[in-house]
């Protein structure tokens, strides 16, 4: 296990962050004046785009008579990794990343609602610096809640990782891509803090089942930690009106 | 444009407007809408800008890989273009939707550096015949308000204006082989030399003038608009005073819409794309320098979308 090198001897982390520490979060609601909401979310060096457009009326083939279709797209921009990426969208982790962020949404979204109806969800990511996929869950949570969309409760995702300190296994919240690479396991959950259901959970690497309960419960209290960040930060949009008005130009 | 629908009467004031000279929005025939500029918000890029032209969202971001020059062009580096539509910008985009339009705009911006008067890629040479820089420029439009190659066009200027490319010693081994040596301060790199490079202008032909920067809605009123490519003017961007008033000259030329011009309309036209992108290239020059100022003299932070 490559645990050791994660924490330093006085417990800290690669980048100085304690292990239950976040990433610095940046965000701002109605970015864009088109989509119907719009959010943008940094978390740390990771930085998202996401737009909602609708709930509109649903392609024939594809409507539901009982529920709307949560259609939703994750891409991302070709400089936005180390490494320049040929294709932003259409390859296999994307459309993974799409799945797995509609499975996520569609825990919240109160389906029922809007019948023979479709909402697109978009998600640009401009920076990956690990954590890309939990960053664009909550800043499409944002969007959701820009566009004015009913949910449940706030979708929030978090990752969490596993490293050891004096041999006492100590979980590492809201993974870098630093310690990603180094090869530990990662948890990704996506939850709704304030009910405690679980959206989507996914790992990758192994994990010994002892300790699989500390570092879910160490990845939940991150959800719980930014949705209290996100919802002060939904709060005082409202307060301040919903999107500014001298943006749009019209004729 | 997508998702836009004009009544006839709404169409027929925006074509009386420009016959007046006083469009819509309150702005002449040769007005631009105001723009907001940021350069340097990527950090995974060597270099980037961001442009808001009233609606009209880009980012860009420059990426350098050293490749080997093509055989016919020993001497020459490349530069690659390549944009992508998000579907944030509109639902159309979706999947491979925004592809058409993607190519058009990437090909035209490639035909407008093509030229070793509008762009000089010989700076990209690193070793002669063995290894060049390639830049990849990577455009990402993320909302359409129109005039999108105008907009395009400028970013990219932008972003290439702030790239720093980092100073490389080539070496000739035996056998033929280049030893390539970093240096390893970080803060040894050239900047490019971005004066001549092309801006675009679209001009839109609406009734039987032709106005600059056209709103979505004019868009749609138009049959027809002209996008001309127009090299920059190099004494802007430099402090050396003695420099010639060069540039002005015109790399590229494409047209839009279903329909056709006279040949007069047509040179007038370019006429007056050359005056709108000299303007255009003073008041960018201008704002590029200021920024790269502010940049040196106090660390700003970036405001990037939370503005």
């Amino acid at each position: 296990m490559p645990g050791p090198d994660l924490l330093s001897s006085q417990g800290l982390r690669l980048d100085g962050r304690r292990p239950n520490e976040l990433r610095r979060i940046q965000c701002k609601l109605g970015v864009f004046t088109q989509p119907d909401g719009s959010a943008y979310l940094e978390q740390g060096n990771t930085k998202v785009l996401a737009a909602v457009y609708g709930p509109h009326q649903a392609a024939k083939s594809k409507s539901l008579q009982d529920s709307v279709v949560v259609n939703c797209q994750y891409s991302m921009a070709t400089f936005s990794t180390g490494e320049r990426k040929n294709r932003p969208r259409g390859d296999r982790k994307s459309q993974e990343m799409s799945m797995h962020l509609r499975q996520a949404l569609m825990a919240a979204i109160k389906t029922e609602l809007y019948p023979r109806s479709q909402i697109d969800i978009y998600v640009e990511v401009l920076q990956a610096d690990g954590g890309a996929y939990c960053t664009s869950v909550n800043a499409a949570t944002l969007a959701l809640i820009d566009a004015g969309i009913p949910i449940k409760a706030y979708v929030i995702a978090c990752t969490a990782s596993l490293a050891w300190k004096d041999g006492e296994p100590e979980p590492l919240v809201d993974v870098s891509h630093v310690e990603e690479a180094a090869g530990g396991v990662v948890l990704t959950v996506a939850s709704m803090p304030s009910t405690g259901a679980i959206g989507l959970i996914e790992m990758s690497h192994r994990l010994h089942m002892d300790y699989f309960d500390t570092v879910l419960s160490r990845a939940m209290q991150g959800c719980k930690d930014i949705e209290v960040i996100l919802d002060k930060v939904v709060r005082e949009h409202l307060a301040e009106g919903w999107t500014k008005s001298d943006d749009a130009i019209t004729i | 444009m997508a998702g836009l629908l004009l009544s006839q009467s709404e169409k027929l004031f925006i074509v009386h407007g420009v016959q007046d000279d006083y469009r819509s929005d309150g702005r002449s025939n040769l007005d631009y809408r105001p723009m907001e500029l940021e350069t340097d918000l990527v950090d995974t890029a060597t270099g980037s800008a961001r442009l808001r032209l009233a609606n009209t969202d880009l980012l860009v971001a420059v990426k350098t890989e050293i490749d080997v020059p093509s055989p016919d062009k020993p001497d020459l580096g490349k530069i690659e273009f390549n944009v992508d539509c998000s579907a944030n910008a509109t639902p159309q985009f979706e999947g491979r939707g925004g592809d058409q339009l993607a190519v058009g705009i990437a090909n035209l911006m490639q035909a407008a550096y093509q030229s070793s008067q509008a762009f000089n890629l010989k700076q990209l040479c690193i070793f002669e015949g063995k290894q060049c820089w390639k830049l990849f420029v990577d455009i990402l439009i993320l909302e359409c308000g129109g005039n999108l190659c105008d907009a395009v066009s400028l970013a990219v200027k932008a972003a290439l204006f702030n790239t720093r490319i980092p100073c490389v010693k080539a070496i000739l081994m035996d056998g033929g082989d280049v030893d390539l040596q970093l240096s390893d301060d970080p803060f040894d790199n050239k900047l490019l030399d971005v004066g001549t490079a092309p801006l675009l202008v679209t001009l839109c032909k609406i009734g039987d003038k032709c106005v600059v920067d056209p709103s979505a809605e004019e868009e749609s009123c138009s049959v027809v608009s002209l996008i001309v490519g127009i090299t920059g003017t190099p004494s802007c961007y430099s402090d050396q005073e003695n420099l010639a008033e060069v540039g002005g000259k015109f790399s590229t030329i494409d047209m839009n819409g279903p329909g056709s011009v006279a040949p007069k309309t047509l040179k007038d036209a370019i006429n007056q794309g050359i005056v709108a992108a000299k303007l255009l290239d003073k008041a960018l020059a201008k704002a590029l320098i200021n920024e790269r100022k502010e940049n040196i003299r106090t660390k700003k932070s970036s405001y990037g979308f939370l503005k």
